[in-house]
């Protein structure tokens, strides 16, 4: 994935598409946002969202008024789809951060193109995410007990169950998510404000960027700033997905309490997480023709990150099994008995046609220079990762020591809705991130110029106009 | 269109399933409907209010609306959701308010200024009293806070009891506060008085004095009661033409005739397990259901709970059974074979046979002759030391050689005596309830009064009943609901609980008692002594009066000894000296006739354990309460062997019609293991029509194949598969052990040689957490359960339900796996050498000291107590269910929806006003009842000392019949509960991975008879 100094091309298709100057990336990316006819499409892939946005809406005032009995949930199985989409969100968000932080560390200039709306999809991934541990309480109005903050009982929260640790996990990374995506905006936002012709626009995009005029001490100041947020989301790339697997590895249960949570969560969410970044890629290059800025080398690149993770993570599954035998232990080796030939072994199977099997295709340079191959492939591992959780929460749950206890669990309805509706809402904010704003940076875009053919002659930073 | 105009074009198919007769409705034309609404198009505003109640007086009008819009009746009817069900209890209970609109008499509201005597708020007061199920007597003490009834307790004192009590009578409160129970006298369906009752009954009366009652009949069920007794005889005197009947569907009719013939009376068996070391259950089920189960339990168990002492063990009984379904005795059996009931017949020939009682041997197969081999000979070895039992259900022949066997093995005066039964008849109940409706039939009956019973329903299938009782001219029923049996009659009166009425009763041993109310009847209802005292022609008397009446007769005391021993008796919960002598009887040959092999499929017919004969379907706890062995919930099942589950091609939930000559019913199949091949169980008690909002269209009404020659089994049986499929809410889908052993087993041979077999393996990992150790300097509670003990009776389970506040939650929520159970009782089975073997498993809170619940809690809401208790705090729980996840035992309960019943008036009564009513979204589990620590420690407290050992008891080791369960303080080496700690099969449940449990098991024993095992 090493950028070589020479020429681009030897490494396969550019970073950016041939014929490229300074104006015309500005031009292309900022009239998405600024131009003023709004293309049919979106409105109709908004009102598809908004319209299952809705379904999560009323999932969630049935839940509310109802209680969590409305979903499938028993005893043994305390936890769902509410703790499974939770993690496959979260995972799915992790993409963004490395694409931003670990990836701009390493001076990996192909990032450029997509860490913006990789970052745009993790927030809304964390979004996502954050309904679910608050509505999976038994009494969600209470959930902010779980906070540590000053009160008349003189309570704290209880500091070793994890489920805190997760607290401070995803809150720390929806905060810095979040600021690492808007101090990125920053000169872009300049660039839309001067460029946009309604006064409203200009007021509202003004505002976001803050007085950006583009001074030398802006960018110096910039560059330190974003440099330091790319330090601290580097460790919570790994952390994050680490606390996250600690409600599994702190547990007792066969299939949760394990070592190799943390490296194969982390891998995992990586894994998925460009999984997605792909999913909407693919499409958005080719209705807003992008093509020249996310090149099939972005997609290799990605697709080779898929792979490695892959990897990761089909070890992880093959070290479960294989702890289970080696460990002796009657429990693990039930457990994984249960889930290879148990009443969900379909959910088992699945899984590793989904995470093991088909992403070996990916070792192909004929397939991963397949556009239509490299995006079914990637709708399979979001598939695939959903089944991954599924499998710990759910069948770790339902056979656990006591065969007396052992019990099946089924999503209902209710299960489904809400999370159908948080797809609609996570497509809601990406119809809506890709008209308000630009969904590349226009700025970094603009660095990568020299690099292209014909803009040998361009460098450096030009002040905005 | 105006709005009533849209309210009367609802479509019929909008309305439910109508519950009521239709037909009965007249039918309203077209012309007529049309007639009202151009009536109401007439009016407008204020006007149509008016004419709305003018139309409503119209008979058209009125049965419009009933052929309409039916709904509103039998919505009640049908099978309701739980939220349905709350509402419509809140519904009927505010209908019972205006069913009570009259003027209240003039009554003054005075506070308590002074309190009454030892009446201090907040502190329950106990009260002894006896509960009846049919001929079953319990003595119990009830808990009873402010005035009302929450908890029953086993009365020590009393023989049947001992301190313990069965689930049935665990549930006693719930029946009391039951919001379906009749709330008034009715009239042919319409809400009447006593006074009117009254009124009527003399008229009719009056004309018989001269007739001396001819065309009188009464219809008396099982009960045991001196004063009904005396109260009847009292009646024929005075009527002497008069008829008394007596039915209840769970009579003793076999064991009755057996008696009959061999003895020539009508004695009863008293048991004394205790002293016998070899036991034969000839399909009998001593420990659960019949007279004295609790006290046989607790004997039968105490020669049964071995242990180490100084390197010895204790002796250990043997318990041999053949028996033709699956029962809770049969799961403690060493030896159990379980063969179609004709069967269990032939092998008590054998067995008489061989122990050298003069009756011929039939043919019987290996395995039953080796086992009657065995059996015999084991029974010579321990001659007056052994016991055999025969079951109600089995014929007069099997108890008749179980007499002479017992006598002929010289059992008789130790193991077993006779008394004169308590419920001594001059006919069978089947032969009672037959003259009856042949004297309906022939018109010699114009006044049929029912003490109870519901025989509509319960009847010989063959008498028909039903159409019988509604050609008697007056019939009157005095129940506990508006039953099947209270529908047909002219005056239904309610019938007041046994915890409002006084009476009395006889216990398995003849003991007496008095049943003294905790409450004033909630609904005015009457006792079978005031109905009796009326026809009597007493209208006024109090049945406090008659009780007390008899007694002060019977016992032949003066005044002041009579007070006194009255006091004593009502305190005490037993009148002294009324244990029956044992009687000294010469048993002939009776009459046994030759045994008829029978072949094809046969049908058993059993009591449930829930529901009994049916009449406590409406009882929530009992209805979700684990059936014992087949662990359904809510409805009955029909019952097979996996290998008449194969041969018939049937898996559990399909649904087969069952059929024995003419008569049919449906039932779903449940694939039992250890039940007999060839035969289908069926249990009783349900498919009933008119029981109440729980009870009602529940299961099948397995009675319809009873009949009076066939009570207990059917032969010539068949099934056949409908192609419908039932879901059926059992509690626990696996039971298989899958090699884990959370029940250890050994023989008592092996624990002879070497006590620590079953915990050898064990590894201490109790020092390896990360976390410090909990210091104890104070008490340290712990239980420990001995499986050896533990029959799976569920009395544990009704006793937490009722004590801690648990709400049911629905059939189809226990079908989610939601059951809200703080102590369940897991079934696992065994393949054995000798059979499939049910293995029962208490499992409360281990109250672990390392608990994997307590560290995953966010908010701390389950935390560690100072004494060792893993506690709840409810309201600090915000629900993430983590701590349940984490539960290696799965101990704990989350409340999905509103379980609590918020709404239903007389259902918060029932309540433990010490312990929380649980919310929505909140976690619960076992508390170690809590509340009674500290109850206890409060009385220690002020008292300035330390809890005694044994002073403080939880809910379930309180009812358990067996003392299976030992709870303690395990600082003190000196309790009970360190004692069976330091027995050598003492386990820790999952110990290995180092939660530590407080609850910890003592691993069952077998004692099988090495000569079967080498066969």
């Amino acid at each position: 994935m090493q950028q070589a100094a020479g020429n681009p091309r030897d490494l396969g298709p550019s970073v950016i598409g041939p014929g490229h100057d300074l104006g015309s990336v500005t031009d292309k990316i900022t009239s998405i946002v600024l131009k003023r006819e709004t293309p049919r499409g979106w409105w109709i892939g908004l009102g598809v969202c908004l319209s299952l946005a809705g379904v999560l809406l009323i999932a969630i005032v049935k839940l509310l008024a109802d209680g969590v009995g409305v979903w499938g949930l028993n005893v043994p199985v305390g936890w769902g789809f509410a703790i499974i989409n939770f993690v496959w969100w979260i995972g799915i968000g992790h993409a963004g951060t490395l694409i931003s932080a670990i990836l701009l560390l390493f001076r990996q200039e192909w990032r450029t193109s997509i860490n913006r709306f990789a970052e745009a999809m993790t927030i809304f991934a964390v979004m996502c995410a954050g309904i679910f541990p608050l509505l999976h309480v038994g009494r969600p109005w209470l959930a902010y007990w779980l906070l540590p903050y000053p009160n008349t009982m003189a309570l704290w929260p209880q500091f070793r169950s994890p489920l805190l640790w997760d607290v401070f996990a995803v809150s720390t990374y929806a905060t810095v998510s979040l600021l690492f995506w808007y101090i990125g905006l920053i000169p872009d936002f300049a660039t839309l404000r001067d460029r946009a012709k309604s006064k409203p626009f200009k007021v509202a995009y003004g505002m976001l960027a803050l007085g950006w005029r583009g001074a030398a001490r802006h960018w110096e100041r910039y560059e330190t700033a974003y440099l330091l947020l790319a330090g601290l989301a580097t460790p919570l790339v790994v952390s994050v997905h680490t606390v996250v697997s600690f409600d599994f590895a702190v547990g007792i249960i066969p299939g949760w309490h394990a070592t190799i949570m943390p490296p194969y969560f982390v891998a995992g969410a990586i894994y998925s997480g460009f999984a997605m970044v792909m999913t909407l890629a693919i499409p958005l290059r080719a209705v807003f023709g992008l093509k020249d800025f996310i090149t099939m080398r972005h997609l290799q690149n990605m697709a080779k990150i898929i792979l490695a993770t892959d990897l990761i993570v089909a070890y992880g599954y093959a070290m479960e099994a294989f702890f289970a035998w080696y460990s002796g232990n009657k429990y693990e080796s039930g457990m994984m008995w249960g889930r290879m030939v148990g009443p969900y072994w379909w959910a088992y199977w699945s899984l590793m046609l989904c995470n093991v099997a088909i992403p070996q295709l990916l070792w192909f340079k004929r397939v991963r220079s397949n556009v239509l191959v490299l995006f079914i492939i990637c709708l399979i591992v979001n598939v695939g990762m959903w089944l991954e959780r599924f499998v710990i929460v759910v069948t770790s749950l339902s056979r656990d020591f006591l065969p007396s206890s052992w019990d099946m669990y089924a999503g209902t309805k209710w299960d489904w809705m809400l999370y159908i509706g948080t797809i609609g809402l996570f497509g809601t904010l990406v119809f809506l991130f890709i008209r308000f704003l630009p969904m590349i940076s226009i700025f970094e875009m603009r660095t990568l110029v020299p690099k292209s053919e014909a803009g040998t002659e361009a460098s450096g930073f030009e002040e905005v106009e | 269109m105006s709005r009533h105009d849209h309210l009367l074009e609802l479509a019929p198919e909008h309305v439910e399933a109508p519950a009521i007769d239709l037909a009965s409705v007249p039918e309203v034309s077209e012309a007529e409907v049309r007639a009202i609404r151009e009536e109401l198009a007439t009016v407008h505003g204020p006007a149509f209010w008016r004419k709305l109640e003018q139309l409503a007086d119209t008979a058209p009008f009125r049965a419009f609306l009933t052929r309409w819009f039916p709904s509103q009746l039998p919505r009640l009817g049908t099978a309701l959701g739980r939220r349905d069900f709350l509402r419509s209890m809140g519904a009927s209970l505010a209908v019972a308010g205006l069913g009570a609109c009259t003027r209240q008499p003039d009554e003054r509201i005075v506070p308590f200024a002074k309190s009454p005597e030892a009446l201090i708020p907040g502190k329950p007061r106990y009260f002894a009293t006896s509960l009846c199920t049919g001929s079953d007597v319990i003595g119990v003490l009830v808990e009873s806070h402010m005035g009302r009834p929450t908890k029953i307790e086993g009365n020590p004192d009393h023989p049947a009891s001992l301190g313990a009590t069965d689930g049935l009578a665990q549930a006693a409160v719930l029946g009391l506060y039951d919001p379906d129970r009749s709330h008034s006298i009715l009239r042919a369906g319409q809400i009447s008085t006593w006074d009117a009752f009254l009124t009527e009954l003399s008229s009719r009366l009056d004309g018989m004095e001269a007739t001396r009652g001819e065309g009188l009949a009464i219809l008396a069920t099982d009960s045991t009661s001196p004063t009904q007794r005396a109260q009847l005889a009292a009646l024929v005197a005075r009527f002497p033409s008069m008829a008394i009947h007596h039915w209840s569907p769970v009579h003793r009719d076999h064991s009755r005739a057996g008696a009959q013939s061999v003895f020539g009376r009508d004695v009863e068996p008293r048991y004394a397990f205790d002293k016998a070391r070899v036991v034969v259950s000839l399909d009998a089920e001593f420990l659960a259901a019949g007279s004295g189960g609790v006290r046989y339990a607790r004997n039968f168990a105490a020669a049964r709970k071995a242990r180490s002492v100084g390197g010895n063990a204790t002796p250990m009984n043997r318990l041999y059974a053949v028996e033709s379904s699956v029962t809770l005795t049969g799961s403690m059996a060493d030896h159990r074979l379980a063969v179609k009931p004709s069967l269990v017949e032939a092998f008590t020939r054998v067995l008489a046979h061989r122990l050298g009682v003069s009756v011929d041997a039939p043919e019987v197969g290996d395995e039953l002759r080796v086992l009657a081999d065995e059996v015999a000979r084991d029974l010579r070895d321990n001659a007056g030391a052994g016991l055999v039992v025969a079951g109600e259900w089995q014929t007069p022949a099997v108890h008749a050689l179980t007499h002479r066997i017992n006598d002929a093995l010289r059992n008789v005066g130790k193991t077993v005596d006779y008394i004169e039964s308590v419920t001594a008849r001059e006919t069978s109940d089947a032969e009672s309830i037959s003259v009856l409706v042949d004297d309906i039939r022939n018109t010699r009956v114009t006044t049929l009064l029912m003490l109870g019973g519901n025989p509509v329903y319960d009847a010989p299938a063959n008498l028909e009943f039903d159409a019988a009782l509604r050609t008697v001219p007056f019939r009157v029923h005095l129940s506990s609901h508006v039953d099947e049996t209270s529908r047909l009659c002219h005056w239904h009166i309610p019938e007041a609980h046994a915890l409002e009425s006084w009476s009395d009763a006889r216990a398995f041993d003849g003991t007496a008692s008095i049943v003294q109310p905790l409450i004033a009847p909630l609904y005015g209802g009457k006792s079978a002594h005031e109905l009796l005292a009326v026809v009597d022609g007493d209208t006024s008397a109090k049945a406090h009066d008659l009780v007390r009446a008899h007694w002060k007769r019977a016992l032949a005391l003066d005044d002041d000894a009579f007070e006194r021993a009255w006091e004593t008796a009502l305190h005490d919960g037993i009148i002294a000296g009324t244990t029956s002598d044992a009687l000294t009887l010469a048993p002939g040959a009776g009459k046994l006739g030759a045994y008829v092999a029978r072949t094809g499929l046969e049908v058993v017919l059993r009591p449930d354990a829930s529901a009994f004969d049916g009449r406590f379907v409406n009882n929530g706890w009992l209805q979700e309460t684990p059936r014992p062995l087949t662990r359904l919930t809510w409805e009955n099942a029909a019952l097979v062997s996996p290998a008449t589950a194969k041969a018939e091609g049937l898996d559990s939930g399909d649904v087969v019609e069952v059929r024995a000559g003419e008569r049919r019913v449906e039932a779903p199949v449940w694939i039992t293991p250890g039940h007999a091949d060839d035969a289908v169980t069926l249990h009783l008690g349900y498919g009933r029509t008119s029981a109440g909002q729980l009870g009602s269209n529940v299961g099948f009404d397995a009675y319809r194949l009873r009949t009076v020659d066939a009570a207990w089994s059917v032969d010539g049986a068949s099934l056949s598969r409908t192609g419908r499929t039932a879901a059926l809410a059992n509690v626990q889908d696996h039971s298989n052990m899958e090699g884990r052993e959370p029940v250890r087993v050994t023989t008592f041979d092996r624990f002879r040689v070497d006590p620590h077999e079953t915990n050898a393996h064990d590894h201490d990992v109790s020092d390896l957490s990360m976390y410090p150790d909990h210091p104890y300097n104070g008490y340290a509670w712990g239980m420990v359960i001995d499986l050896n003990a533990c029959i799976g009776c569920n009395a544990c389970m009704v006793a937490c339900q009722s004590e801690n506040n648990i709400p049911i939650v629905g059939k189809e929520e226990v079908a989610r796996g939601r059951e809200l159970h703080w102590i369940r009782i897991d079934r696992y089975y065994d393949e054995h050498p000798a059979g499939t073997r049910a293995l029962h498993q208490p499992v409360p809170c281990m109250h672990c000291e390392n608990a994997p619940c307590e560290v995953v809690c966010p908010v701390g809401a389950t935390t560690h107590s100072d004494e060792g208790l893993n506690e709840m705090v409810y309201n600090r729980c915000v629900g993430t269910r983590y701590c349940s996840n984490n539960c290696p035992y799965k101990v704990r309960r989350f409340n999905f929806f509103k379980y609590s019943d918020y709404e239903t008036e007389s259902l918060k009564l029932a309540n433990n006003p010490d312990v929380t009513v649980r919310a929505r979204g909140v976690m619960e589990k076992c508390t170690y009842c809590v509340q009674r620590i500290n109850q206890v420690r409060i009385t220690a407290k002020k008292e300035e000392r330390v809890i005694a050992d044994g002073e403080v008891t939880s809910a379930c080791m309180q009812a358990c019949p067996t003392q299976a369960i030992v709870f303690g303080d395990i600082n003190d080496a000196s309790s009970r509960v360190s004692a069976d700690r330091a027995q050598p099969h003492h386990y820790g449940l999952l110990e290995e991975l180092g939660t530590r449990p407080r609850t910890t098991y003592l691993a069952k024993l077998t004692n099988p008879n090495p000569r079967l095992e080498t066969n």
